[in-house]
């Protein structure tokens, strides 16, 4: 099987040890991962805002870097959305039947890294320890979009060490949306609020999700509070073991 | 006598001070969150759920493909069974239809049931305008009406309200438009029901002509369906003279079999019960009993253009149940009023623009008011794509800009950001560069996040809407990409 990671333009940018994380994890799983350095981004950010001209040409560099893989994997539920669900909407605009052809090939290959731990992998315990107190929320697109389920909790149930408590109204939105964030940004910090206090109330050390781009709010907000919470991206528990030093992956 | 959105702001604007109402913002979360628990409860009962959802969708779908045939049916249903039926284009083609009627025989007062339509063509404001007074007889519109209000929400208009502010409400005005409030009313929900109830009943039986609108319309025999919960309904529909009754063209179903699905998913969606109190059923008029004339205005008012939209037009769909304004996050926080029309929340920001395009700002910045969370779509009865549907609302203002000879800063920067991600060199060179400025956020921030990474705390100009009230984090020296060159894949 030739797996493929696409780390999401917002991993490669602005957080490289998720990216880190998961190539470490699928190695101690035994599956090593390609990076074709011709990928960028999922076209998400056009797409959502409407912008879908713009979006094909994104789209064109995704499906071109990654054809021929029998799995796509990415630590983001937003961006396998994307893959899988919006991607035939760029392509049918761009009007090019190459293009349409090309997204329904890899569209369907394109899992988020729960999926494709329990579903393809098979496994959930991954042989991680962290030793923390820890409360997970499952993110919209990955909940609702893709249907993940109850996945990113079994693999975080089978984390060594793990102490995981329930993150009250846990599946309501914290607000992020994408340019939502900053066009209705108001709105977006009423959401992100109320999502930071439930956080506070578990009195976990640590929120995990299975997005960045949601975590780089709520843990924006959090840390504005100084609440003392960290975030961290469910890669990142999930590659820590006995050897590591404190929490960084 | 009530208020009107025209002229409303674009919804951020409206958002924002929406969000500064803690009263407001109070009332919403309980009511929403009451509402949403009581749907769900209801609805879990259900073991075939996901099945009569996909039936009930169909049975709109099936309708929808073929509105025109079915339409024709319905005019001629009724008009077999004594109906009147008119064709009105748009708002000001309905009010003058019911004015007419009215002013036929000679009142000037209507009773009202509850209806989405009327609302939406603003005939109360019409109808005062031809000195004809319109009462509402739901007991949330009669709370919005008195209160010279908004409604905010499509089953509970008065959402927004807590029952000290409708005790006040009704102590102040019921008494300049008909019986008085008792001077001992309490803020108890029964006895603010009961005043309410007195308070109507001597319109009920005064009126000589009543308005409703209509919740189904069955081509087959011609039948209209209300389905209500107070019986405020029945009254209306059943002791005047004379009953108009307007009707959006998307409310017709073919046969009588297929209210089977919908009838069963609109209470345990809307008010979150097995089975609505009460559910009226006319066809035409019957000799001897109920209104001797009977009109029904068949309503366009934008409903052809957004049947031509193609991904647009499941919002057609929509039974009105608002369970999509319960559980949504952002509707929650703001309420009804910032979306400047009588529909609001997930359902508004898409039915709006598409019943009336996107060319003015304030509906423009509909398809925006919503994070895309999805949990609209996942409550939906009859599976109403509302996320779709939004995105592709935002392409429709989208495209209409293209041609600017000023293109806005944020379609420049939606280029600037396609142009990079069409090429991983390009990606990698903006990566180098924001590196840099990582660095340099990081010499000079005395911010960090918990873990101890560099971080921007409140940053001027654009960036000023991210940083207000979230830090930044610093973007990282080495981005994943460079760092997969320079270790190969960490494997060096």
């Amino acid at each position: 099987m030739r797996v493929v990671l696409q780390v999401t333009c917002v991993n490669d940018a602005m957080f490289p040890d998720t990216g880190k994380a998961v190539v470490r994890l699928l190695r101690r799983l035994g599956v090593e991962v390609d990076f074709p350095r011709a990928q960028t981004c999922c076209g998400q950010p056009m797409v959502n805002t409407g912008y879908l001209d713009e979006a094909v040409p994104v789209v064109r560099t995704f499906v071109d870097a990654f054809a021929g893989y029998d799995a796509i994997v990415t630590p983001s539920g937003s961006c396998a959305g994307s893959a899988r669900h919006q991607h035939s909407i760029v392509a049918e605009r761009s009007g090019d039947p190459a293009l349409v052809a090309a997204v329904a090939e890899t569209g369907p290959r394109t899992h988020e890294l729960s999926e494709f731990l329990v579903d393809v992998l098979g496994v959930t315990d991954v042989g991680a320890y962290f030793p923390h107190r820890v409360t997970y929320h499952p993110t919209c697109h990955s909940l609702r979009m893709l249907g993940v389920g109850d996945r990113p909790r079994r693999l975080l149930e089978a984390v060594r060490g793990v102490e995981l408590v329930d993150l009250p109204h846990a599946s309501e939105c914290c607000g992020f949306g994408g340019t939502f964030a900053l066009k209705n940004a108001d709105t977006s910090i009423a959401m992100g609020a109320d999502k930071a206090r439930h956080v506070r109330d578990t009195g976990a050390e640590v929120l995990v999700a299975g997005d960045n781009s949601c975590l780089m709010h709520v843990g924006g907000m959090l840390s504005r509070q100084r609440a003392g919470v960290r975030v961290m991206h469910l890669a990142e528990v999930l590659a820590a073991t006995e050897d590591d030093e404190g929490m960084d992956a | 006598m009530s208020g009107t959105f025209v002229g409303m702001p674009a919804f951020p604007t409206a958002a924002r001070e929406a969000l500064g109402d803690t009263q407001l913002r109070r009332n919403l979360a309980h009511a929403t969150r009451v509402i949403r628990d009581k749907r769900a409860q209801v609805v879990a009962e259900v073991e075939d759920w996901e099945e009569l959802r996909l039936a009930g969708a169909a049975v709109k779908e099936v309708a929808l493909r073929d509105l025109a045939t079915h339409l024709e049916t319905l005019e001629a249903s009724l008009t077999r069974a004594g109906a009147t039926v008119h064709w009105a284009r748009d708002a000001e083609e309905a009010c003058a239809i019911v004015a007419s009627v009215t002013k036929a025989h000679g009142v000037d007062e209507v009773v009202k049931v509850k209806s989405m339509a009327t609302a939406e063509i603003g005939l109360n404001e019409a109808l005062e305008a031809e000195g004809i007074a319109a009462w509402e007889t739901d007991l949330a519109e009669l709370i919005v009406q008195l209160g010279d209000d908004l409604p905010s929400h499509i089953l509970v208009p008065a959402i927004h309200r807590n029952r000290a502010e409708i005790r006040e409400i009704f102590l102040r005005r019921m008494g300049d438009v008909g019986r008085p409030a008792p001077a001992d009313l309490t803020d108890e929900p029964a006895i603010l029901a009961a005043a309410a109830r007195t308070h109507l009943r001597e319109k009920f039986l005064r009126a000589k002509v009543a308005v409703s609108g209509a919740n189904f319309a069955v081509a087959e025999t011609g039948t209209l369906v209300v389905v209500e919960s107070e019986g405020n309904g029945r009254m209306c529909l059943t002791l005047p003279e004379v009953l108009v009754s307007v009707v959006g063209i998307e409310k017709v179903v073919a046969t009588w079999a297929d209210l089977d699905p919908l009838l069963r998913l609109l209470p345990r969606s809307s008010t979150g019960e097995r089975m609505n109190p009460y559910t009226s059923t006319w066809s035409g008029v019957t000799p001897g009993d109920g209104p001797q004339e009977v009109h029904v205005v068949l309503l366009d008012n934008g409903r052809t253009r957004a049947l031509a939209d193609d991904v647009g037009r499941q919002a057609l769909r929509c039974i009105r149940c608002s369970a999509c304004l319960n559980v949504c996050p952002v509707y929650e926080r703001v309420g009804g009023h910032a979306y400047g029309s009588v529909y609001p929340g997930p359902i508004g920001a898409i039915l709006n623009p598409l019943l009336h395009g996107v060319a003015d700002e304030q509906t423009a910045s509909l398809p925006y008011a919503s994070s895309l969370c999805g949990a609209c779509f996942d409550v939906c009865p009859v599976r109403i794509d509302i996320p779709s549907v939004l995105v592709d609302q935002r392409a429709a203002v989208v495209d209409q800009h293209r041609g600017d000879r000023l293109p806005k800063p944020e379609a420049l920067a939606m280029k600037a950001a396609a142009w990079a991600f069409s090429d991983a060199r390009r990606l990698a060179w903006a990566e180098r560069a924001s590196g840099l400025a990582g660095r340099v956020i990081g010499r000079f921030s005395r911010t960090s996040l918990p873990g101890g990474r560099a971080a921007a705390g409140r940053l001027p100009g654009p960036a000023a809407g991210w940083t207000g009230a979230r830090d930044l984090p610093a973007p990282p020296e080495e981005s994943f990409r460079a760092w997969w060159d320079r270790t190969d894949g960490g494997r060096r």
